[in-house]
C-alpha cells in the first residue's frame, strides 16, 4: 500500500516556476498581468502627455451644454436650445426604432425567401437564390446609398403634386409617397374613441382565449374546432360595431400639400426608410440562409415519421418540423438582429439622426470633443450588444437538447 | 389449364409490343415545366409572379445598359448623344476607371506595381487554397507579402529583405528550440527576429528609399478597389493567428488570460466597426508617443485587424467546442503538453471545420472595408461619393459608379464563397 | 539618425517617426515636406484635378508656405480631412496645418485650443433655391426642408435664424456636398445651405445654374482662414507673415510675374523688406530672406490666387465682394512689413 501513497512533498523550488505545470500557469498569468499593466500605463501616459501637451481635458461637462443644431426626426421633445445629451437621448431612440422597424421585416423578408428557396418551382428558387446571393455579396453602405438614391431620384418631389394636372397623385387620397419620405394619414382621438381601443384590446385577448380553449378542448377531447374564422371574427367584428355604436369617434388627419410640404398626418422621412429598407433587405438575405439551413438541418425522418403518423403537410411543418428547426434557425438569427443593431450606424451615410449621427457626429464636429463622444457611442453599443446576448443566452439555454 | 388456353385462343403475342413514346406531357421540356413550375395552381401563380419580376428588373435594366454610351468625356456630352433616350453614361468608368481602381493620388505610371501584387497574391494563394498543388509553392507564398509591400510602397528593397531576413531568422530559430519547449522556440524566435532587424536597422544608410529602383509612395496616396483589397487581404491575414491565439486563450484554464481574451472578444464584437474606424481617425493619434504618429492606413489595419480577429476568435472557438472531448483526452494520454497537444491534434481539426466560418468573416470583412469612406479614405466608395461625383463632369452619374462598385465587390465575394463551398465539399471527410 | 528597421519598414508603411525636436517649423525642415490638412473635395477650395494633382484656394496657401519653408511648392503632403477628423488631425500633430475653410470661432481658438493664423476668405451662410419656387427671402421659407452640408458651423446658424424669425424648418443633414447636391437637384429639398462660396461652387456644376438663386440673406460671419496648434508661436508666425505676405503682394502690386524684377530694383523700401533685399524680416522668422518671394511666385499673390481657383473667369465664379483689398472697400488687410 505503501506505493501509493502521494510522493513526498518536494520544496518549492524557483525553476519549478517554468518546468512544473502546477506553478507553469501562475508565471504565465503573472507575466501577462506585467505586460497588460505596462501596456496600459505606456497608452494611459501617451494619452496625457498629449492631452497636456495639447492643453485638452477628458470632461463630460459639455453634454449639459445647448446643443444648437436641429433634428428632423424626435421621437421625444427636442428642440435646438436642449441640451447635448438630450440630442444624443434623441439619436438612441432613433436608432432603436430603425433597429427595431429593420428586424421586423428583415425577418419578413428572410423567412419568405428561405422558404422560397426550398421551393419545387425552379423559377421561384432560382429567382431567391439570386437574391440572396446578390445581397450577401455587395457591401450594406453601398446598398444603403443604392436604396436612397433610388428614393431620391425616382420618387417624386413633393412640387409633383402640385397644380390642377400634378405628375404625381396621392395613393387613395390617403397616403403620400415623395422623395421626402412617405406621409400617411394620422388617426384623431375623438371622444369615445377608448371605448373602441379598449374594445378592441378585448376582442386581441379573446382571440387569445379562444384558441387556448380549442387547443385544450383538442388534447381532452379530440374535438377539433375551427380555428381560423372563429379568430378573425372576434378580431374584427366587436371593434367595428363598436366604432360605428360610438359614432365614429376615430377620425384621420391626411397630409395635404401646404407650403412647401405635405402638412398634417405622420411623416415617415425618406432616410428612415432607406436605412430600414436597406438594412431589412441585406439582412434579409442572411436570415434566408439562416432559415434554408435551419429548416434542412432536421432530418428527413422527422417528416417522415410525422407522415406516417398521419399528419397533414401543414401540421408536420407546424407541430414537427418548425419547432425543431426555430432551435437551429433563432440563434443565428438573434446574432442578425445585432448586426442590424451594429449596421444601423450606417444611418450616417443616408442623413439618419441617430446616435451616430448625433452624438458621433454634429455633437463631436461642434464640440470637438471626440474622444468623450466615441466613447460614449461605444459604451451605449456595447450595452445594446450585451443585452442581446444575454437574451440570447437565455434562450439558448431554454430550448438546449437535454441529453444524458 | 395452359394447353387448352393456348389452343382456345387464336392468337397470342410472342413479342413484346416497342414501347410508345411517353404522353407529350410527360416528357421532355414539357415535363420540366410542370413538374418545376406548374406543379399546382399555386405554384403556377408563383412562377406568373416571378417571371413578372423578371420582366420588371430586365425591362428596367437592359435598355438602359444597352444603350449605353461609352466615349464621351462628360456627363453632359453624354446627355447630348443620349438626346432624351434611357442609356447609360459608361463613359465615367472609361474616364475614371484609374481613379475607381487605384485613387486618384496613386502615380499612373506606378499602376503596374499594384496590378503584379495582384496578380502574385493569385499564385501566393493558390497552395494555401487549394492542397492538390506541390507544396514548394508555400515557399512563395513566405516571401510573398515582403515583395507586395515593396512592390506597392516601393522604396529601398533593403527594408523588406531585412524584414524577411529576421522572420527567416526567426523561423530558423524556433525549428531548433521547438523539439526542446514550444516556449523556448516561440520566444526564441521573437528575440532572433528582433535582433536582426534592429541590425539590419543599421545597415539600411538614411535616404535609401530616395534612390531605390521603385520610388516609394506614401501610404496616404492608395486609394480605389486596391485599397479595399489590400485591407482585406492584409486584416484578413493579420488578424488568423490572432485569432486563434484569442480563442485558445478563452478556452484556457488561467483565469486572468481567459478573463483578458473574453473581454475583448466581446468588447470588440459589441461595438460597430464605424465606431473602430472613428478611434482609429480622431482618438488612436492621442496614445502615441507625441512625436511619432502613425499613418491612417495602419491605425485603420490595426482596428479592422482588431475587429475582425475578435469573430475569427469566436468561430475557432465554435470549432474547438465541436471537436469530441475525446480528441483531448486522447492527445492528454499520449503524454502530449498542451502546444503539441494543441499543434498536433487539436487546431488541425478544428481549423478544417471552422473554415467555412473564417471564410463567411472574411467575406464580410472584406465588404466592411467599404466603411473607410466615412472617415475621409478613398477607397472606392469614397472615390464615387467624393471626388467623381464631387467633379464638374460627372455631377449626377450615380448608377453607373455604384453599379461599377457592386460588381466588382460581388465578384471577389461570390468567388469566395463559391471556393468555400468547394473547400468545404472537398473537406467532408467524415464518417456519413 | 538610424532607426531600427522595425521603424524603417514602418516609415515607409506611413509611420512618420518625426525627430524628437521642439517646433513644428524644424519638423517640418527636417522633414522635407510639409502635412497641410484639406477637405476631401470642395471644388475650387481644395479638390484633386483629373491628374490626381490638389488644386484650389486653400491648397494654394498650402502651397505658399511649402514654397517659403521649404523652398519647394509641391514639397506638400495634402492629407484631406473631414468635418470630424480636421481637429484631431491637427491636435495630434498628423498635420503641421489645416486649410480647409475652417470658420474662426471662439470656442476653437480657446477651447479647442487651435491658433487661426488669419483669414483668407471672409464667407457667411447662404440659401440657394430653385427660381421656381418663387422664394425672393430666407424668411420665406417657413415649413422648408433644407438641406445641410454637416460637419461645420453651418447647422447651429441654421438653427439660430430659424429660431430668431420665429419660422419652422425640417433639416436634412447630409455629409457630402455631392450628395447634398443630388438630394437638391431631386427636390428631395427645397432649399440647400452651407457658405455662399460653397453654394456658389455647386452650383458652378449645375447643369443649369441659371434654374437656381443665392437668396440674398447672409445669416451668418465665416471667416475661413488656415489654424495650427496653440502653443508653437514660431510656426504660427510663419504662416501668419506667409499669408500675409500674399496678401500685402497684392496690395504693393507684386505679382508672380514681375516679383523678380520687383526684388531686383525696386524704389520702395516695403516691397523691398518683403521681398528681402533689405532688413533681415526672412531671418526673424526663421528662414532665409528670399521666403516671401518663394511663396508669390509659387502661386502668385493673394489676388492672383483668388482669381486662378475662384474668381469670376473660372466656373465658381465668385466676386472678390468682402475679399478685396482694404483700399477697394473689402476686407482683406495685412499689417505692415516692417
Amino acid at each position: 500500500m505503501t506505493t501509493l501513497t502521494d510522493p513526498p512533498r518536494e520544496s518549492f523550488r524557483l525553476s519549478m516556476l517554468i518546468n512544473d505545470t502546477r506553478y507553469r500557469s501562475l508565471t504565465f498569468q503573472g507575466i501577462t498581468l506585467l505586460v497588460l499593466i505596462i501596456a496600459i500605463a505606456y497608452l494611459a501616459n501617451n494619452l496625457l502627455t498629449n492631452l497636456a501637451a495639447a492643453g485638452l481635458n477628458i470632461a463630460y461637462d459639455f453634454l449639459g451644454d445647448p446643443a444648437g443644431y436641429d433634428i428632423n426626426q424626435a421621437l421625444v421633445e427636442y428642440n435646438s436650445r436642449s441640451s447635448h445629451a438630450r440630442a444624443a437621448l434623441v439619436g438612441v431612440l432613433n436608432t432603436l426604432l430603425v433597429a427595431f422597424l429593420a428586424c421586423i421585416t428583415a425577418t419578413v423578408f428572410g423567412v419568405i425567401a428561405g422558404v422560397l428557396r426550398l421551393s419545387n418551382n425552379w423559377l421561384v428558387r432560382k429567382l431567391m437564390s439570386f437574391y440572396v446571393e446578390i445581397f450577401r455579396n455587395i457591401p450594406v453602405l453601398i446598398w444603403i446609398i443604392i436604396i436612397f438614391t433610388i428614393m431620391t431620384a425616382v420618387m417624386p418631389a413633393p412640387r409633383a403634386f402640385r397644380g390642377d394636372e400634378p405628375e404625381a397623385t396621392m395613393l387613395m387620397g390617403l397616403f403620400a409617397f415623395t422623395n421626402r419620405g412617405v406621409y400617411i394619414p394620422a388617426p384623431v382621438w375623438g371622444p369615445g374613441s377608448m371605448v373602441v381601443v379598449a374594445t378592441f384590446i378585448a376582442s386581441i385577448i379573446g382571440v387569445i382565449g379562444y384558441r387556448r380553449y380549442a387547443t385544450k378542448l383538442l388534447y381532452d377531447t379530440g374535438k377539433l374546432l375551427p380555428m381560423g374564422w372563429p379568430s378573425l371574427a372576434i378580431f374584427f367584428l366587436p371593434t367595428i360595431l363598436m366604432f360605428y355604436i360610438m359614432g365614429r369617434p376615430i377620425g384621420l388627419d391626411v397630409p395635404e400639400l401646404g407650403g412647401f410640404n405635405f402638412r398634417g398626418g405622420i411623416q415617415v422621412g425618406a432616410p428612415l426608410i432607406a436605412l430600414w429598407f436597406a438594412l431589412s433587405i441585406y439582412t434579409g438575405a442572411f436570415i434566408a440562409e439562416n432559415v434554408r439551413a435551419g429548416i434542412q438541418a432536421v432530418s428527413k425522418g422527422q417528416t417522415e415519421a410525422a407522415s406516417a403518423l398521419g399528419l397533414r403537410p401543414g401540421r408536420v411543418m407546424k407541430l414537427v418540423v418548425l419547432p425543431q428547426a426555430l432551435r437551429v434557425i433563432i440563434p443565428p438569427l438573434i446574432s442578425q438582429y445585432l448586426n442590424i443593431t451594429k449596421n444601423s450606424s450606417l444611418a450616417i451615410a443616408v442623413g439618419y439622426a441617430d446616435i451616430t449621427a448625433t452624438l458621433g457626429g454634429i455633437t463631436l464636429n461642434q464640440t470637438g470633443r471626440a474622444i468623450e463622444c466615441v466613447l460614449l457611442l461605444m459604451l451605449f453599443y456595447l450595452t445594446i450588444s450585451l443585452l442581446i446576448s444575454a437574451v440570447m443566452n437565455v434562450y439558448n439555454n431554454a430550448v438546449k437538447l437535454k441529453e444524458r | 389449364m395452359s394447353d387448352t388456353h393456348a389452343h382456345s385462343v387464336a392468337f397470342v403475342r410472342e413479342t413484346e409490343i416497342p414501347s410508345s413514346p411517353p404522353p407529350y406531357a410527360a416528357t421532355g421540356p414539357v415535363k420540366w415545366l410542370r413538374e418545376n413550375l406548374f406543379a399546382t395552381p399555386a405554384n403556377s401563380l408563383l412562377t406568373i409572379a416571378a417571371l413578372y419580376v423578371i420582366w420588371q428588373i430586365l425591362s428596367g435594366t437592359m435598355p438602359w445598359i444597352l444603350n449605353g454610351i461609352w466615349n464621351t468625356s462628360s456627363l453632359a456630352e453624354c446627355r447630348q448623344v443620349l438626346d432624351g433616350a434611357v442609356g447609360a453614361c459608361f463613359s465615367v468608368l472609361t474616364e475614371r476607371w484609374n481613379q475607381l481602381l487605384f485613387g486618384f493620388q496613386y502615380p499612373s505610371e506606378l499602376y503596374w506595381r499594384p496590378t503584379l501584387a495582384l496578380g502574385l497574391l493569385f499564385v501566393a494563394a493558390a497552395p494555401v487554397l487549394f492542397f492538390d498543388l506541390p507544396r514548394k509553392l508555400l515557399a512563395f507564398t513566405a516571401v510573398y507579402p515582403f515583395i507586395a509591400f515593396w512592390l506597392i510602397w516601393g522604396g529601398t528593397i533593403l527594408t523588406p529583405i531585412v524584414a524577411f531576413a529576421g522572420v527567416a531568422a526567426g523561423a530558423v530559430v524556433y525549428q531548433r528550440l521547438v523539439t526542446g519547449s514550444f516556449a523556448y522556440g516561440f520566444f526564441g524566435g521573437i528575440i532572433a527576429a528582433f535582433i536582426v532587424w534592429t541590425v539590419g536597422g543599421w545597415i539600411i544608410p538614411d535616404g535609401a528609399s530616395e534612390t531605390a529602383m521603385l520610388t516609394a509612395v506614401p501610404s496616404r496616396d492608395l486609394g480605389g478597389f486596391m485599397l479595399n483589397m489590400m485591407l482585406g487581404v492584409t486584416c484578413v491575414t493579420l488578424s488568423i493567428p490572432i485569432g486563434i491565439a484569442l480563442a485558445l486563450g478563452r478556452q484556457s484554464s488561467m483565469p486572468l488570460i481567459k478573463v483578458v481574451c473574453v473581454v475583448f472578444i466581446e468588447f470588440v464584437r459589441g461595438v460597430p466597426l464605424i465606431t473602430l474606424l472613428f478611434v482609429a481617425s480622431v482618438m488612436l493619434a492621442y496614445f502615441f508617443p507625441p512625436e511619432s504618429s502613425l499613418d491612417l492606413f495602419l491605425r485603420v489595419v490595426i482596428m479592422i485587424t482588431m475587429f475582425s480577429s475578435a469573430y475569427i476568435a469566436e468561430v475557432i472557438r465554435g470549432g474547438l467546442a465541436a471537436l469530441p472531448k475525446g480528441q483531448y483526452e486522447a492527445a492528454d494520454s499520449l503524454g502530449l503538453d498542451y502546444p503539441q497537444a494543441m499543434r498536433l491534434i487539436i487546431l488541425p481539426q478544428a481549423l478544417k471545420i471552422s473554415i467555412p466560418g473564417i471564410v463567411n468573416i472574411a467575406v464580410g470583412l472584406f465588404k466592411d472595408t467599404t466603411l473607410v469612406s466615412v472617415i475621409g479614405m478613398f477607397d472606392i466608395v469614397g472615390m464615387i461619393r467624393g471626388p467623381i461625383l464631387a467633379s464638374t463632369e460627372w455631377n449626377g452619374v450615380y448608377w453607373e459608379l455604384l453599379g461599377f462598385a457592386s460588381v466588382l465587390f460581388f465578384v471577389v465575394c461570390y468567388g469566395i464563397s463559391q471556393y468555400s463551398q468547394w473547400l468545404e465539399r472537398r473537406l467532408a471527410t467524415d464518417h456519413r | 539618425m538610424k532607426k531600427s528597421v522595425i521603424l524603417g519598414a514602418l516609415t515607409v508603411a506611413g509611420l512618420s517617426a518625426g525627430a524628437a525636436a521642439a517646433g513644428t517649423l524644424d519638423d517640418v525642415k527636417a522633414r522635407g515636406t510639409l502635412n497641410c490638412g484639406v477637405a476631401t473635395g470642395l471644388a475650387g477650395f481644395a479638390a484633386p484635378d483629373a491628374n490626381g494633382e490638389w488644386k484650389g484656394f486653400d491648397v494654394s496657401v498650402c502651397r505658399a508656405v511649402a514654397a517659403a519653408v521649404l523652398g519647394d511648392p509641391s514639397a506638400v503632403e495634402f492629407v484631406p480631412t473631414t468635418g470630424k477628423t480636421r481637429f484631431t488631425a491637427l491636435a495630434s500633430g498628423e498635420i503641421d496645418m489645416l486649410a480647409r475653410n475652417t470658420t474662426w470661432t471662439f470656442s476653437r481658438d480657446v477651447d479647442l485650443k487651435f491658433t487661426f493664423v488669419g483669414v483668407n476668405y471672409y464667407d457667411g451662410q447662404g440659401f440657394m433655391v430653385p427660381k421656381a419656387l418663387g422664394v425672393s427671402s430666407a424668411k420665406d421659407l417657413d415649413g422648408a426642408t433644407v438641406c445641410i452640408q454637416t460637419g461645420t458651423t453651418t447647422e447651429l446658424n441654421l438653427a439660430d435664424f430659424f429660431r430668431t424669425n420665429n419660422i419652422g424648418y425640417e433639416p436634412v443633414p447630409i455629409e457630402t456636398n455631392a450628395e447634398a447636391q443630388q438630394q437638391y437637384l431631386a427636390g428631395a429639398c427645397d432649399v440647400y445651405t452651407t457658405d455662399a462660396s460653397g453654394l456658389a461652387a455647386t452650383r458652378a456644376t449645375f447643369e443649369a445654374p441659371g434654374d437656381h438663386v443665392l437668396l440674398p440673406e447672409i445669416i451668418s460671419k465665416e471667416p475661413l482662414g488656415p489654424l495650427v496648434r496653440h502653443g508653437d508661436d514660431e510656426w504660427g508666425d510663419v504662416v501668419r507673415w506667409t499669408l500675409n505676405a500674399l496678401i500685402t503682394a497684392e496690395e504693393l502690386g507684386v505679382t508672380s510675374a514681375n516679383v523678380n524684377e520687383m526684388s531686383a530694383n525696386t524704389g520702395n523700401p516695403e516691397v523691398a523688406r518683403l521681398l528681402g533685399t533689405e532688413g533681415t524680416l526672412g531671418e526673424m522668422l526663421g528662414l532665409d530672406a528670399d521666403w516671401a518671394k518663394r511663396a508669390i511666385s509659387a502661386q502668385g499673390n493673394y489676388g492672383e490666387i483668388f482669381a486662378k481657383n475662384i474668381g469670376e473667369e473660372t466656373p465658381i465664379g465668385l466676386a472678390r465682394g468682402l475679399n478685396a483689398q482694404w483700399t477697394d472697400g473689402g476686407l482683406i488687410y495685412s499689417p505692415p512689413f516692417r
